[in-house]
């Protein structure tokens, strides 16, 4: 379903290269977990994913569905069901997040030529995503984001992705900032999701989350590239032993 | 940065030029000649069948005139008008003044048509999605036809053009006309008096509720021609009334002068609420052209406890020089001015409010909300003022701007003033630029650029959107993101 080749990727203001030379391939129906030491490029990734414009891909490809997608802008890619779980939500004042759901599902909807959802039929999917993920309705009412606690912005995520219906979901750090019954929630939340024709892709620091969230496939990133891949003992050892020794055998 | 770099270069693609009522449409006119001076005011006063008090009244405002230098406060920045080039009188030759529907030239019943605004009442009692509204059109010069006038008389309600109101009611208007902006008030104001042609006129009696939403439509059809509008509202005691102003012109290349003047009037426990979406055109996108709009609306809070309530939602006008007000004469009387001033291309507008707190225990809101694109300019401009008796006054005021680029300006000046020691006044403000992460944010989710910032400004607004009648406050958003991107619907 995606297919990273010798990706590298820069900041277009400066110049600055993030991403050097990055392979990974995630298929249809996997899960594939993210980890890595700050500031190795797992956020810039997920952004080069989705079309951010502040980057610049210099060389290689990204095929989603075996089609390059680097000519596709960020509306376009969403159309086309890529979604990322931002690692921090944007607030937008006054845009009332049922709104703003409602505005989304219809203009993705629109791209792929389908026809509008109904106002009935669109509440009727909202209550029952936000019912899966305890969000109060009432929450829903408010400006999106605005005020939202940290762990409520993350719940909001997973609740855009539920009713967008995503075919590869990109999760950066979706755990940070959730107490454990609310991971637990967002984690039940996205093994829902899975399923056959879906991809996820989960990046986070902590084992914790990959125990509800179980991979399939584990990789490292360091310096813009992808230095060590394995099952989900990876990540264990990783918690155990920390990045000191992937990244000496790496050197 | 190169997302909204992207949009700021499309909103300056887009050109105002996108305005979408700038059809012109051919309908023989009649025309004083042009220029001003004694002979056009008795031209126009005599078109008008006025009767000798109204002439002698624009007379004496016209001498006044002449005495007066055109103001030069405002940051707006234009060339001199030159006031003999000017049409100051034209009409429909066919229709020369307010008649039933029937006898309007069907021309102009499709003028109307194409802007959206329903003048049969068949029509607009078909139509089950929209509530019914009583509309005066108003074109160049004159008043074609005012709807529902029957309906709105067994409700008491005097409904009717202010040519017609001079014939028919002269002692009310007599009464009340000049009396919350006097002939000698501004330059603008002062003109209007002298030259003014038409606009509404409306008396909701004692403890009515008009039983509909007034209107007029404004349209500017003939080349050259100034549209002086003089409105004047007057609710009774206990009366409420609704009142809505629309109004477009056609696409030139010559600027065109639009210099109202409306006055309302609110006796004890009145409440007038007025609502515009101003969408005269805005000129290209090398300023060539628009509207130059500049307009004197007050409103006397006369009555005890009695309130008046401005929204505005202003998007086009190459330039607005408008400051809706409120004098807060009646103990415990309330002033709101909501407004929305749109700005791009190279508009300019100087735009705000004065509540002057006169009675005791009087209160006021001001919400203002000024979105800037292209190399636009944008003002906010407020004054408050307490009078040395006005105890206990009370004023919220909250100014946001929202700047879409870096080649447009957004300011805010107001001016406070306090003689009574007991006033209370509150002022916020905000500058604000639509950020590439909210961008990008919406974009990830699939919402186009375009879609995007319309969604993104109209959240920013939506205070005072919500303040907006029902079937305005829908239209009004379109325009807002029409203003702004230049993609139809
Ligand atoms: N637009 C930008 N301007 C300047 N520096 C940037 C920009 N984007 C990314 N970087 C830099 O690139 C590096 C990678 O950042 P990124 O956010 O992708 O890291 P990360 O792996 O997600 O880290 P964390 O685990 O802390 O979330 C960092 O050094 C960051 O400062
Ligand atoms: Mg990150």
């Amino acid at each position: 379903m995606l297919e990273i080749k010798n990706l590298h990727a820069r900041i277009a203001e400066d110049g600055t290269e993030i991403i050097r030379g990055l392979d990974l391939t995630v298929k249809a129906g996997e899960v594939a977990a993210i980890m890595g030491p700050n500031g190795s490029g797992k956020s810039t990734l997920s952004y080069i994913l989705s079309g951010r414009e502040d980057y610049e891909v210099t060389e290689g490809d990204i095929l989603y569905n075996g089609e390059s997608i680097l000519e596709l802008d960020p509306s376009e890619r969403a159309a086309k069901g890529i979604f990322l779980a931002f690692q921090y939500p944007v607030e937008i004042p006054g845009v009332a997040t049922m709104q703003f759901l409602k505005v989304a599902l219809n203009e993705q909807r629109k791209y792929r030529g389908e026809e509008e959802l109904s106002t009935p039929d669109f509440i009727r999917r909202v209550k029952e995503a936000s019912a899966r993920l305890q969000i109060n309705p009432d929450m829903l009412k408010r400006p999106l984001n605005v005020g939202f606690s940290g762990g409520e912005k993350k719940r909001a995520e997973i609740l855009q992705m539920a009713l967008l219906e995503p075919k590869l979901c990109v999760l950066d750090e979706t755990d940070s900032g959730l107490d454990i019954d609310a991971l637990k929630i967002v984690a039940d939340g996205v093994n829902a999701l899975r399923s056959p024709d879906r991809a996820v892709v989960v990046i986070t620091h902590y084992q914790r989350l990959l125990e509800y969230i179980v991979p399939d496939s584990v990789h490292v990133l360091y310096k813009g590239q992808i230095i060590k891949s394995g099952d989900k003992s990876l990540a264990l050892d990783l918690e155990a032993n920390g990045y000191a020794d992937i990244i000496d055998a790496a050197a | 940065m190169a997302a909204v770099q992207e949009t700021i270069d499309q909103v300056a693609l887009i050109d105002v030029d996108q305005y979408k009522y700038g059809f012109e449409t051919k309908i023989e006119m009649d025309k004083a000649p042009k220029g001003l001076s004694e002979e056009i005011i008795r031209f126009i006063s005599a078109k008008k069948q006025e009767p000798e008090w109204m002439l002698e009244w624009r007379l004496e405002a016209y001498r006044r005139w002449l005495t007066l230098e055109e103001p030069t406060w405002a940051r707006v920045n234009y060339p001199k008008i030159d006031f003999n080039d000017i049409y100051y009188y034209a009409a429909p030759k066919s229709t020369p003044g307010p008649t039933s529907i029937d006898d309007v030239d069907p021309e102009i019943l499709k003028v109307y048509e194409k802007l959206g605004i329903p003048l049969r009442e068949q029509e607009m009692l078909a139509g089950v999605k929209t509530s019914r509204i009583a509309v005066d059109a108003v074109f160049d010069s004159v008043s074609v036809v005012t709807t529902f006038k029957e309906e709105l008389k067994k409700a008491g309600v005097i409904f009717m053009s202010i040519s017609e109101a001079i014939r028919e009611h002269p002692d009310l208007v007599r009464k009340y006309l000049g009396s919350v902006v006097p002939t000698t008030d501004n330059y603008y104001a002062t003109l209007n008096s002298a030259v003014f042609t038409d606009g509404s006129f409306v008396l909701v009696p004692k403890g009515v509720r008009c039983p509909m939403e007034l209107s007029t439509y404004f349209r500017i059809n003939e080349k050259n021609t100034g549209q002086f509008e003089r409105t004047l509202i007057i609710a009774e005691e206990g009366a409420y009334v609704s009142y809505l102003e629309g109004c477009t012109a056609p696409q030139r290349d010559e600027n065109q002068l639009h210099a109202a003047v409306v006055e309302l009037v609110a006796l004890d426990d009145a409440e007038i609420k007025y609502s515009t979406v101003q969408n005269w055109y805005p000129g290209d996108k090398n300023g060539k052209g628009g509207i130059y709009n500049f307009v004197t609306k007050r409103g006397d809070c006369r009555g005890k406890n009695s309130k008046i309530s401005w929204t505005q939602v202003e998007t086009g006008s190459a330039i607005t020089w408008k400051y809706p007000s409120c004098i807060l004469r009646g103990d415990g009387s309330r002033g709101e001015f909501y407004s929305i001033a749109v700005s791009n291309g190279h508009q300019q507008i100087d735009s705000g409010t004065k509540m002057i707190h006169l009675g005791k225990n009087t209160s006021s809101r001001i919400i203002s909300k000024g979105i800037a694109a292209g190399v636009s300019q944008n003002t906010y401009r407020g004054q408050v003022s307490t009078h040395r008796r006005a105890e206990n006054a009370r004023n919220f005021t909250q100014c946001d701007s929202l700047l879409i680029g870096d080649k447009c300006g957004a300011h805010t000046v107001p001016y406070i003033e306090a003689r009574n020691a007991s006033a209370q006044f509150e002022h916020e403000a905000t500058t604000s630029k639509i950020s590439e992460d909210q961008l990008f944010y919406c974009l990830q989710r699939g919402i186009p650029e375009e879609a995007a910032i319309a969604l993104i400004v109209n959240g920013f607004v939506k205070e005072v959107i919500q303040e907006l009648p029902m079937e305005f406050a829908v239209e009004a958003q379109k325009l807002i993101g029409i203003s702004l991107e230049g993609s139809v619907g």
